[in-house]
């Protein structure tokens, strides 16, 4: 076998090695889960109906919102997930094991990506439960096939941004305690974002941030898809643009600090 | 590429510290191959950190090593391909069981399917873990942990295998169990590097020891080289009165004395004509003596008198 099929079987052997750990604790899957749904009943069911009212739309009130919210709920759910890869990556690192894979002669980066798979096949599961509740209590996305088909797409591309992010951040905790900490400025992204209320409601320097950071086309692109409206170009552009350098950002600092020990 | 066969391990003043402090100050290693090299120290005495490096877990400071005949800088993926190692704590993953960590070993390997699943079932059985293949590690005892971890270094068919204080925590049997297996691995021509606290073990197991101290190595032989490196053994004498200390030790030439436990010690080869020399003073001088102990030399003098500590047991 060549370096490269090396790699890719250590990397299939580390994901297998992460879904017998989500397997054997689903619980931590099913927390992950379960904050983004409370998250969106708390906000359709209590503050919908005022919310709603104020979107200035035909109709208003708690479908109107449940309409505008759910693309936001959705990405707050990423950001939830990833909450639970940095904690794994720093628990996985306190474990004997690592060192054993450190003087083993495999992929090392292998170890990283294996969290990283295994993260991403939570995002899916988290952002699907999520919608099927949404769905439950009437949002009716107006997605075509080949937009659904995209979504999924930026769904992963968003997912592999902020995991590898977290992923550097679980490296970069000196405790777990520290790692389930760091990446909670995320969940709060959306709120300062185009999630739960139009930035051009927002005084002028909250708007100013909610308009440069990522999650606002994060945002923007899933709302356009999952509404069946054709997405900017520029939401899109600035979606990929700040995934990949997310994901850079968190793959070098990861990597080195893989290395280091 | 390299062409030092014969030996399996070789460091040539091999150096490591950490700011100002200096862990390893130069040390020279060789351990020829299908041997047991056994490096022993207290606590803190570089040991660990002589492993990690050998291992190529952290880079040297400064001097070469080699691990089968490859460079440990230079060349770590060729050495870890060489190696097994089992760490001071036990390297598994807690959340798969037993079988599973050895199959997890088996394809970080690249063994195939089968190969895998036939070594696991084989090296559970070897250790006795069969029963407990199902569990969660976290259920193991200390001495099951520990067989276990070695399975899984075994996972590779390692020809040089690091053990890190192999038996620390267990009790005496969880302890032979381990020799057993130590002593197993060397008879197929397995290289050993050993680290250890306990002097029986280094006695009971090694070819070669190095004894380390403060980073630096302080004697280095067989086990029998090392105890004639103390010169003899003594006979402690602990005597009935008092007033007698001065002229008992006046009468036998002895090297030390205790006024508080009225003990006297007296140099001794341990050999009948030496003791009989002794009690014959002791009739010639009437002296009372309640106690009389021959204690003839073993690693524990070596040890006490190269680094000067207490042993940790």
């Amino acid at each position: 076998m060549s370096t490269l099929a090396y790699s890719l079987s250590d990397t299939g052997t580390m994901l297998r090695r992460q879904i017998k750990h989500m397997q054997r604790y689903p619980s931590l899957t099913i927390m992950l889960v379960g904050m983004p749904v409370v998250l969106l009943l708390l906000f359709v069911y209590v503050f919908g109906g005022t919310l709603g009212n104020g979107l200035g739309g035909v109709t208003g009130g708690r479908d109107a919102y449940l309409f505008y919210v759910t693309p936001g709920i959705l990405i707050s759910s990423i950001a939830a997930v990833v909450q639970g890869t940095a904690i794994g990556v720093a628990m996985d690192m306190t474990q004997g094991i690592i060192d054993r894979f450190r003087t083993m002669s495999i992929a090392r980066v292998s170890v990283l990506t294996g969290h990283v798979l295994g993260a991403m096949i939570q995002v899916f599961i988290c952002v699907a439960a999520v919608l099927g509740v949404a769905m439950a209590i009437g949002y009716r996305p107006e997605a075509s096939a080949l937009d659904w088909l995209a979504l999924v797409g930026v769904i992963a591309l968003i997912g592999f941004g902020l995991i590898w992010l977290t992923v550097a951040l679980g490296m970069a905790a000196d405790s777990v305690e520290t790692a389930s900490n760091t990446p909670m400025f995320l969940i709060l992204l959306p709120f300062l974002g185009s999630g739960f209320v139009p930035t051009d409601s927002m005084p002028t320097v909250v708007r100013y941030f909610a308009e440069y950071q990522p999650f606002t086309p994060f945002i923007e692109v899933t709302r356009s898809l999952l509404s069946g409206t054709a997405v900017e170009g520029k939401e899109l552009a600035l979606t990929v643009a700040w995934s990949l350098a997310l994901a850079l950002l968190g793959y070098v600092i990861a990597k080195k600090k893989f290395n280091k020990r | 590429m390299n062409t030092r066969k014969p030996l399996a391990i070789e460091a040539l003043n091999l150096t490591k510290s950490y700011g100002e402090n200096k862990v390893l100050d130069g040390i020279d290693i060789t351990v020829p191959e299908g041997s047991i090299f056994s490096l022993l120290g207290p606590n803190g005495a570089g040991k660990t950190t002589t492993v990690n490096i050998l291992t190529t877990l952290i880079p040297s400071g400064s001097g070469d090593a080699f691990v089968g005949g490859r460079h440990i800088d230079k060349e770590a993926d060729e050495v870890r391909k060489l190696i097994g190692v089992t760490g001071q704590f036990a390297a598994v993953d807690t959340l798969l069981t037993g079988r599973e960590n050895l199959q997890l070993m088996g394809r970080l390997h690249h063994l195939g399917k089968a190969e895998t699943r036939r070594r696991a079932e084989e090296l559970l059985e070897r250790f006795d873990l069969m029963e407990a293949a199902k569990r969660a590690p976290s259920t193991y005892s200390g001495g099951m942990k520990r067989r276990l971890d070695i399975a899984m270094c075994l996972m590779g068919d390692p020809k040089i295998i690091f053990l890190d204080e192999p038996t620390t925590g267990l009790d005496p049997a969880g302890r032979r169990t381990v020799w057993s297996i130590i002593r197993r691995l060397v008879k197929g021509g397995t290289t050993i590097f050993l680290t250890t606290q306990y002097l029986e073990e280094a006695d009971e197991l090694a070819d070669k020891i190095a004894v380390l101290d403060g980073g630096k190595i302080v004697a280095e032989g067989t086990p029998e080289q090392l105890k004639r490196l103390v010169p003899g053994g003594h006979v402690t004498l602990r005597l009935h009165r008092a007033d007698q200390l001065d002229r008992t030790v006046g009468a036998l030439e002895a090297t030390g004395s205790d006024p508080d436990q009225l003990t006297v010690q007296v140099p001794s080869d341990g050999s009948v004509h030496s003791l009989r020399k002794i009690l014959d003073a002791l009739d010639r001088e009437e002296i009372e003596v309640d106690e009389f102990t021959v204690h003839t030399p073993d690693l524990d003098d070596v040890f006490l008198s190269l680094t000067g500590q207490t042993t940790a047991d």
